[in-house]
């Protein structure tokens, strides 16, 4: 999410087969063999949004603004939206929790959203993180699913690793893709997947996206099915060696939000509609 | 076949009622089984699948339907070994000027309702577009008619995806497929004989459950909420309706879905109601509003009614029919047809005609300025007066009627600036006020002022202010 520019397509083009190639070692060969193959079943922090009308804040902090006080105006990707935690924006409601993205002026921004995570209260390294989520859609529509490492020793990004667990795009109802950044591998340059639906959209249904992280490797699902698995070796084939695996250095905290325009997914159009809600039943993480 | 089927349907639904009765159950008895149609999705494959014998149904040939324009091609296909191909005629062409029809299942229908949308491949000669391509069209009640968005072909085969507004309706469908194109304009795009043909081909015709359509947002009356003065006896047919879908790759899909699909409602169903064709008919007095559903889904866009009741008849005319140049009246023949809708940049006007008791009105609601155009002139050299009879229900109704003589270019010319006659053209204004609240009144304006020496050319007749009001029996005369 941070820089994320819309460099990525360019990459997307570029490196399909490297990412094909990479998937086929790790399931086929090489990377096989070294693998740890862990299953993460021990549930250690989970949100139901159980309780109407409230957010748990001793699992989430808000973010609020428009990325400016953060340093980052327009969050790093010159986005839209003007974050807040309003129940407008950001409620519970029958199980669920609701960000809701809106059009409307609002301390100099033209849209509101709302964008959640758990830095010093959940943060984990290694293990399952997994959300049930059904997404907005529309173009400008930005929603993501992350991770970012725990910066608290002064650390700065992207040393401190970005793993980008589910993002999509309003305007490709059946693409999302899973993303990591780290030095050498950044913004434009990350390395990334594209996951593409058949039959389904993530905009009518509920769908669990989440990432099984141990030791040199991540792997990515989209509901029961790995979709691609990136280790150290895929860092350093596709930086030509010069990108650096920051994934066994540091506990990562949890980021959801709903983005609106920006690089990435472009600005909303006159069919875009709002207001747009992201829908989530569960966050869960386990070791 | 078609007859025996609908008799099980009867026959099992009176079985199921009677259970119903004698059991006190609410549930259909797992013995009641109802006759079910064929769910093939294909409509043409590398043949015709399924279709009757003539395979293609023509729109008639006296409208200009050319019926030599379709036929299949061995030489080109996007999957397998043929595919269908239409030469789009040019105008001029003999065997007619346009190409379209209809497919139709060779049995009793298909039940689509496992289905979400009519998909095809198609590729052009050059980039032109198909005006339309639809489905649930069978020639007789077109009870489920769909038309998809205009396409516009790719040189290269490209899929088409037709959403099916809600499958649940069609449960026994006939109309497979219709389409319809005429020539590519590369000059003005205004019908007008510079056309050209090109030729396209179809392959793949099939319903698909694609699971990737979705997000429908119905909408009546374009989506707009509208507002409107009525009485018993009127009847207005709901129009605009679309439903919009997005599509697998983000894009919105709007289709043209027949009114059967819609579940319409009215608030107020003593003032009002709405059959399953979209026809409102006025039987009361008071307020109500139209609203409709689409799958469940409300629809954009409304219809506030307010019956005033019995709008008493207008004064019939007493002109002798030789003195008369009518251009709106039931007493007389028109001698031209009339554009009551003009759409005059800025104006709020809505204007409807009703139907009363077969005495149409002309109901004007909120105008600022609008204009009744005749589509040719009228030599009023002869005529003495414009005769108008106005009803309003509001007290201090006041409209301003502006006789418009067009001149010999034929052409409405106004200021911009001050509104008055440009060019040619010259009018005499005249303001209908003094109107007594819920009768009809009678007015005889001469043809005066600037018009009296220019008035072989009438071409349009000005309506200012109001705002609410009802015209009829309006015709130039002779004294």
């Amino acid at each position: 999410m941070n820089n994320f520019n819309n460099k990525i397509r360019v990459k997307e083009l570029l490196f399909p087969c490297l990412l094909l190639i990479t998937l086929f070692f790790a399931t086929g060969c090489e990377t096989d063999e070294t693998q740890t193959v862990a299953t993460f079943n021990n549930l250690v922090a989970e949100d139901n949004f159980d309780v109407d009308g409230q957010i748990d804040t001793s699992f989430w902090n808000f973010d609020i603004g428009d990325g400016t006080d953060q340093g980052i105006p327009g969050w790093g990707n010159n986005e839209l939206q003007y974050y807040t935690d309003r129940s407008e924006n950001v409620t519970v409601e029958n199980g669920f929790l609701l960000i809701t993205a809106r059009e409307e002026a609002f301390n100099g921004a033209q849209y509101t959203s709302a964008r959640l995570q758990t830095k010093g209260k959940i943060q984990q390294q290694y293990g399952r993180f997994e959300a049930r989520i059904r997404l907005p859609y529309g173009k400008g529509m930005f929603p993501a699913f992350w991770l970012l490492g725990d910066d608290s020793d002064g650390a700065i990004w992207p040393q401190i690793g970005e793993i980008d667990i589910m993002e999509n795009t309003g305007d490709k109802p059946t693409e999302i893709f899973g993303t990591i950044h780290g030095p050498g591998y950044s913004g434009g340059e990350s390395i990334s997947k594209e996951f593409t639906l058949e039959n389904s959209r993530v905009d009518t249904e509920f769908h669990v996206y989440g990432i099984e992280w141990g030791p040199n490797y991540i792997n990515y699902y989209f509901d029961d099915k790995l979709y691609n698995q990136i280790t150290p070796e895929d860092i350093e084939e596709e930086t030509d060696g010069e990108g650096e695996w920051v994934f066994n250095d540091r506990p990562f905290y949890i980021i959801i939000n709903l983005a609106v325009g920006g690089n990435l997914p472009g600005a909303p159009n006159a069919e875009t509609v709002f207001p747009q809600t992201m829908i989530v039943d569960y966050v869960r993480v386990y070791q | 076949m078609k007859i025996v089927n609908n008799i099980k349907v009867k026959f099992l639904g009176i079985i199921a009622a009677i259970l119903v009765l004698v059991s006190c159950e609410r549930d259909i008895s797992d013995e009641a089984v109802f006759a079910t149609f064929s769910n093939n999705p294909d409509i043409y494959t590398d043949n015709p699948v399924g279709l009757t014998d003539e395979f293609f149904v023509s729109f008639d040939p006296a409208l200009g339907a050319n019926t030599e324009a379709f036929g299949t091609d061995n030489n080109v296909a996007y999957e397998g070994t043929s595919s269908i191909r239409i030469d789009v005629p040019a105008p001029d062409d003999p065997n007619g000027s346009f190409v379209g029809g209809i497919f139709l299942d060779r049995g009793a229908g298909r039940n689509l309702t496992g289905y979400d949308a009519l998909t095809f491949w198609a590729r052009g000669s050059t980039t032109a577009t198909v005006g339309l391509v639809g489905f649930g069209t069978d020639f007789e009640e077109n009870k489920f008619a769909v038309a998809g968005p205009s396409i516009r072909l790719s040189t290269d085969w490209k899929k088409y995806i037709i959403p099916i507004p809600d499958p649940s309706k069609l449960i026994q469908e006939r109309g497979m497929f219709v389409f319809s194109a005429g020539g590519l304009d590369v000059i003005d795009n205004i019908p007008n004989g510079n056309e050209i043909g090109f030729t396209f081909w179809m392959d793949e015709i099939r319903f698909e459950n694609l699971g990737t359509v979705a997000q429908l947002r119905p909408a009546i009356f374009s989506g707009q909420d509208l507002a409107q003065q009525t009485f018993i006896g009127s009847t207005r047919v709901i129009g605009g309706l679309r439903a919009t879908f997005n599509g697998p790759t983000g894009e919105n899909i709007t289709v043209g879905p027949a009114p059967s699909y819609f579940n319409f409602s009215s608030s107020n169903p003593s003032v009002a109601f709405v059959n399953e064709l979209g026809e409102i008919q006025v039987i009361g007095e008071g307020t109500t509003t139209i609203t409709a559903q689409l799958d469940d889904v409300l629809a954009e866009g409304s219809l506030e009614l307010t019956s005033g009741g019995e709008l008493p008849l207008s004064p019939t005319p007493t002109q002798a029919a030789e003195d008369v140049r009518s251009i709106y009246s039931d007493s007389y023949t028109s001698v031209t047809n009339s554009d009551f809708n003009p759409g005059f940049g800025g104006s709020t006007t809505q204007t409807t005609e009703a139907s009363l008791n077969g005495n149409n009105v002309q109901i004007y609601a909120n105008n600022n300025f609008t204009g009744i155009l005749f589509d040719n002139t009228v030599d009023g050299s002869e005529m003495t007066h414009l005769h108008v009879d106005v009803y309003t229900q509001s007290p201090g109704t006041s409209v301003e009627i502006q006789i418009r003589d067009v001149g010999a270019n034929g052409e409405l010319e106004t200021n911009v600036f001050n509104g008055f006659p440009d060019g040619d053209d010259k009018d005499f204004r005249f303001t209908a006020d003094g109107l007594q609240v819920g009768q009809w009144t009678s007015f005889e304006i001469p043809l005066g002022g600037d018009i009296a020496t220019q008035k072989n050319n009438l071409g349009a007749l000005i309506l200012v202010g109001g705002p609410d009001f009802i015209l009829d029996n309006i015709y130039f005369y002779k004294e």
